[in-house]
């Protein structure tokens, strides 16, 4: 590239800010194309879900005494503890996005390491509850144990219970890697009322797995509490 | 960039709506509805509650028409592939099958008894050795 062009190119970056890439008009155009891209991975994101709380459906439908032995297995407290845990854990993340808009940028930092906080607490809480079900030989496989004639249908739903926890567990961890990022970019003051597009954009992914354990909880922990068949 | 910017007020208010969900979602599930309405209603708890998150805390409320479009397309296809995949498996052997059910378990017993043997028993590849 001959020296005239990369100088003014160069002086062309001087005209406008730094994250806006060339072709798009505006940061505006920018940000509603970005976060339309985010919606689209999660509509992939929703589809994969979907297919997996499908299975889980047609089997609940096919074998409901299993069903319900098996979610009694699961322990309402921790599972409570962790939904509420998550439920937090969206309102400092929303709180997090919001900082960013209005330029507060010491608050986006704190907001995300409280949203991080949270996400590390439940799973912890997992990995203790996981923990028990190795121990109570509750894990599908070669050594899964449980009694009573219903012990083949019940491990259908382990199998199910650790698909879909597991899934979200890996979703959990990866949204902790990607808020250490914006944390860390935001505490170099990378962000402001012009463009805060990273943040916002881990905000949705962040909701989105919070919204998946909105579901996830009902479905595995309260298939049928009112009958206690034991 | 002119970003619709809620006010705290309102992320609590949320945040608020949604624990109560939790506690609605624990309580009904101790509640033995007729007819296994229990799942629909868990089902329908949930659906509020990620309705509010998607609305707000997600600012799909404040949206172009474009990412509002796209959000319902993704729900509009995931209620096609549940539906259409029960409508089927709820209705097998409706008008065949001796017992009016099937293995799809259109009669849902409770008891921890096995059941009348199905006529096609899914995943029986799976009965103890």
């Amino acid at each position: 590239m001959p020296n005239g062009t990369v100088a003014a190119h160069d002086e062309h970056h001087g005209e406008h800010h730094p994250a806006l890439q060339h072709h798009f008009q505006d940061l505006e155009q920018q940000h509603e194309a970005s976060t339309l891209g985010m919606w689209l991975f999660l509509v992939t994101e929703v589809m994969f879900f979907g297919g997996l709380i499908l299975a889980y459906t047609l089997y609940r439908i096919w074998y409901p005494v299993a069903w319900a032995l098996g979610s009694e297995e699961l322990n309402i407290y921790l599972g409570g503890f962790n939904t509420a845990v998550l439920i937090a854990s969206s309102l400092t993340m929303a709180l997090a996005v919001r900082s960013a808009q209005t330029g507060a940028q010491k608050a986006t930092v704190r907001w995300l390491l409280i949203t991080m906080a949270f996400g590390l607490t439940f799973l912890v809480v997992k990995f203790f509850e996981y923990k028990e079900k190795f121990e109570l030989n509750h894990v599908p496989g070669p050594n899964f144990h449980f009694e009573g004639a219903e012990s083949p249908h019940v491990q259908i739903f382990f199998s199910l219970y650790f698909a879909l926890t597991g899934v979200h567990a890996l979703h959990m961890i990866i949204g902790f890697g990607l808020l250490s990022v914006i944390a860390t970019m935001a505490s170099r003051k990378r962000f402001s009322p012009e463009w805060y597009t990273p943040v916002e954009l881990a905000g949705l992914y962040w909701h989105f797995v919070d919204i998946v354990w909105i579901f996830l909880f009902p479905l595995l922990y309260l298939v049928d509490r009112s009958h206690h068949i034991v | 960039m002119s970003g619709h910017i809620s006010p705290t007020s309102t992320y609590f208010a949320i945040f608020g709506a949604l624990m109560v969900g939790t506690a609605l979602t624990v309580a009904a599930a101790f509640i033995d509805f007729p007819a296994q309405l229990n799942f629909p209603i868990a089902l329908a708890i949930a659906v509020t509650k990620a309705t509010l998150v998607v609305l707000f805390f997600m600012h799909v409320k404040y949206g172009s028409k474009l990412t509002k479009l796209i959000v319902g397309t993704a729900f509009f296809f995931l209620g096609i592939m549940l539906t259409l995949t029960l409508t089927d498996y709820l209705s097998r052997g409706w008008f065949t099958a001796a017992t009016r059910s099937t293995s799809a378990g259109a009669i849902i017993s409770l008891s921890p008894q096995p059941q009348p043997a199905p006529l096609a028993e899914p995943g029986q590849n799976t009965s103890p050795k």
